[in-house]
């Protein structure tokens, strides 16, 4: 029995509609494409720039493409695709904001998941140990760490709001696989994992 | 030398010959009215013939791609390190054809064979021909072998450009394109460097204007600076500092113009051995085979139109430290093959063995090489 899929994958996955065309950035092993390609009968493609992940992909079945994500989407028309995803790893891009745009640019809609940087845990290790936090969602160190560009639920939101990105659902988990009571009263405070489906405002 | 042949070679190989005497109108204009191909096979062809799978060669390649002619030799074939039992290409699971393009002067016909027509060899005379050309020949030679579908086609630098051009011309005859270390069309650079050997081999006395087979000559100097201005594009700046450095052959410089350095004794054998096993007037149609490639010609420069009716899946190959196809060459077909929404797979592989990485069994090329092939399906297989 294969092992489940990862939470925020799981419930994006319910977000994308049947036989989409789907560019996955930073797309890992394949997982979610390959789950896509057999649930949802989606077709497209991961870009990865880490070998291992490459042959994995390869040898997933899924088309992957050897891409740099901060060197943008050039390759891709506009409106090329259904939905644009990337799963954890906006936090990593040099410039976030315009990793977004160029995926709006590129899809009809950007699926995007991030590790909370507001979330209680992160804000009291700051607030009482006063170092940068380390956590099962954020493991490393301030100074080996590819999380270069860490946000809360507030900045990602501000960052919509400034860049008339339209947000059309929004979700949070833990890492626990699982969506609390406290997550949909204060998601800023108890989401460990957001999630958000935007598309460009008309 | 084998002193015992490696459980993953191919083994004694032996080529073949087909002698072709259905005219063949090439795209210059002039026909072939017979010619002959010489090929090699390795792996066997399974009975729905779903299995077969073609290798393109580059410039100065041959049909000798994989395994020995005898005990004695003392290379493998060129692609020995991808293809046999459990290595890549796979001979266990594939049939593997692989041969001489017409043109070649490794016995298919070509400039230094006879011309029935006038008892003389061809020389200069040969028509041009083109990667079209290739490979509505090649397509021949697989209706020959009862091959109507090509589980894949493969090739690098120059056979990359025919892996992409069957999958243009023969769309439902390819499975999978596997281009390696190719480009979509020649930059100037690369045309002026093949203009430079060229003039190179047209320039030395020997040449006679390609006639030099009746002179009994050989215009020995200008292909030797040929390849070695060639075999200087195929490597990089970092694998020549690797390889030679500016290690001295006696240790110390002398003051002279003979061969002190390493590198220039490193090229002149490579020009060297490359005399005894090539024909200037092949060299000089290879070259300009791979100047006229240029698929997206045809549509108005647009590379993406000229892929949009391909069907096979493709696993495009490119090599960082390769500055004579740099991975952006790669790109522009990936690029196109996305803008058409084509099964695509790109992986750029980080190599300091310039283009010349393509023969080398680097280990993450190998690793997606590999991985890429075993997907492949074959029907009818157990």
């Amino acid at each position: 029995m294969k092992k489940s899929l990862r939470t925020d994958l799981a419930l994006l996955s319910e977000w994308i509609e049947e036989g989409s065309h789907v560019l996955d950035l930073g797309c890992g092993d394949g997982t979610l494409l390959a789950h896509l390609r057999k649930t949802n009968k989606a077709t497209g493609y991961g870009l990865e720039i880490d070998d291992n992940n490459i042959a994995r992909c390869i040898q997933a079945g899924v088309n992957v493409i050897h891409t740099d994500l901060n060197e943008g989407l050039s390759d891709f028309q506009d409106q090329s695709f259904d939905y644009v995803v990337m799963t954890q790893a906006i936090q990593t891009i040099r410039r976030p904001d315009k990793l977004l745009q160029e995926m709006l640019r590129v899809g009809r809609e950007v699926i995007v998941t991030f590790p909370n940087f507001g979330h209680w845990k992160a804000r009291s290790y700051l607030f009482f140990w006063g170092g940068m936090p380390i956590s099962r969602a954020l493991p490393n160190e301030w100074y080996n760490t590819e999380n270069i560009h860490l946000c809360t639920l507030k900045d990602f939101e501000r960052l919509c709001h400034k860049k008339w990105f339209e947000i059309l659902e929004r979700a949070v988990v833990n890492t626990d696989h699982r969506t609390t009571s406290m997550m949909r009263l204060s998601p800023n405070w108890f989401g460990e994992i957001a999630l958000y489906r935007l598309r460009r405002r008309v | 030398m084998p002193d015992i042949l490696s459980p993953d070679s191919v083994g004694l190989v032996t080529p073949q010959t087909h002698q072709f005497t259905t005219s063949l109108s090439l795209e210059c204009g002039r026909s072939l009215p017979n010619y002959q191909i010489v090929y090699e096979t390795y792996g066997k062809l399974n009975e729905r013939c779903s299995n077969a799978v073609l290798i393109c060669h580059a410039l100065s390649g041959d049909h000798h791609a994989a395994g020995y002619y005898t005990m004695h030799d003392k290379k493998s074939g060129w692609w020995d390190t991808c293809i046999g039992p459990g290595k890549p290409i796979d001979t266990n699971r594939f049939f593997v054809v692989s041969l001489n393009n017409l043109g070649g002067c490794r016995g298919s016909t070509g400039p230094n064979t006879i011309n029935l027509d006038t008892g003389q060899p061809y020389g200069p005379d040969f028509p041009i021909v083109t990667v079209r050309d290739w490979v509505r020949c090649q397509a021949r030679l697989g209706d020959v072998l009862g091959i109507t579908q090509w589980a894949a086609v493969i090739g690098g630098s120059l056979g990359g450009m025919q892996a992409l051009q069957w999958a243009i011309d023969y769309p439902k005859h390819v499975r999978h394109a596997l281009v390696i270390a190719g480009a979509p069309k020649l930059s100037a650079q690369n045309i002026a460097f093949n203009e430079v050997a060229r003039q190179a081999i047209m320039n030395d006395p020997e040449f006679y204007a390609g006639h030099y087979y009746q002179h009994n000559a050989i215009p020995r100097q200008g292909l030797m600076l040929a390849r070695m201005l060639g075999h200087i594009t195929y490597l990089s700046d970092e694998s020549m500092r690797q390889k030679f450095g500016r290690e001295l052959r006696e240790g110390k410089v002398k003051f002279g113009f003979d061969v002190e350095f390493q590198v220039e004794s490193y090229l002149r054998y490579q020009g060297r051995t490359f005399v005894d096993r090539f024909d200037a007037n092949t060299y000089l149609l290879m070259t300009k085979a791979l100047d006229y490639f240029d698929p997206a010609s045809e549509h108005d420069n647009n590379l993406a139109a000229a892929l949009a009716g391909v069907q096979a899946k493709f696993l495009v190959v490119s090599f960082t430290s390769d500055w004579r196809f740099p991975p952006e060459r790669s790109r522009e077909i990936v690029k196109a093959l996305l803008t058409n929404k084509k099964q695509v797979t790109y992986a750029e592989v980080k190599a300091q063995d310039g283009h010349d990485a393509f023969l080398m069994p680097i280990p993450h090329y190998t690793q997606v090489f590999q991985a890429y092939m075993q997907k492949i399906e074959i029907p009818g297989e157990k």
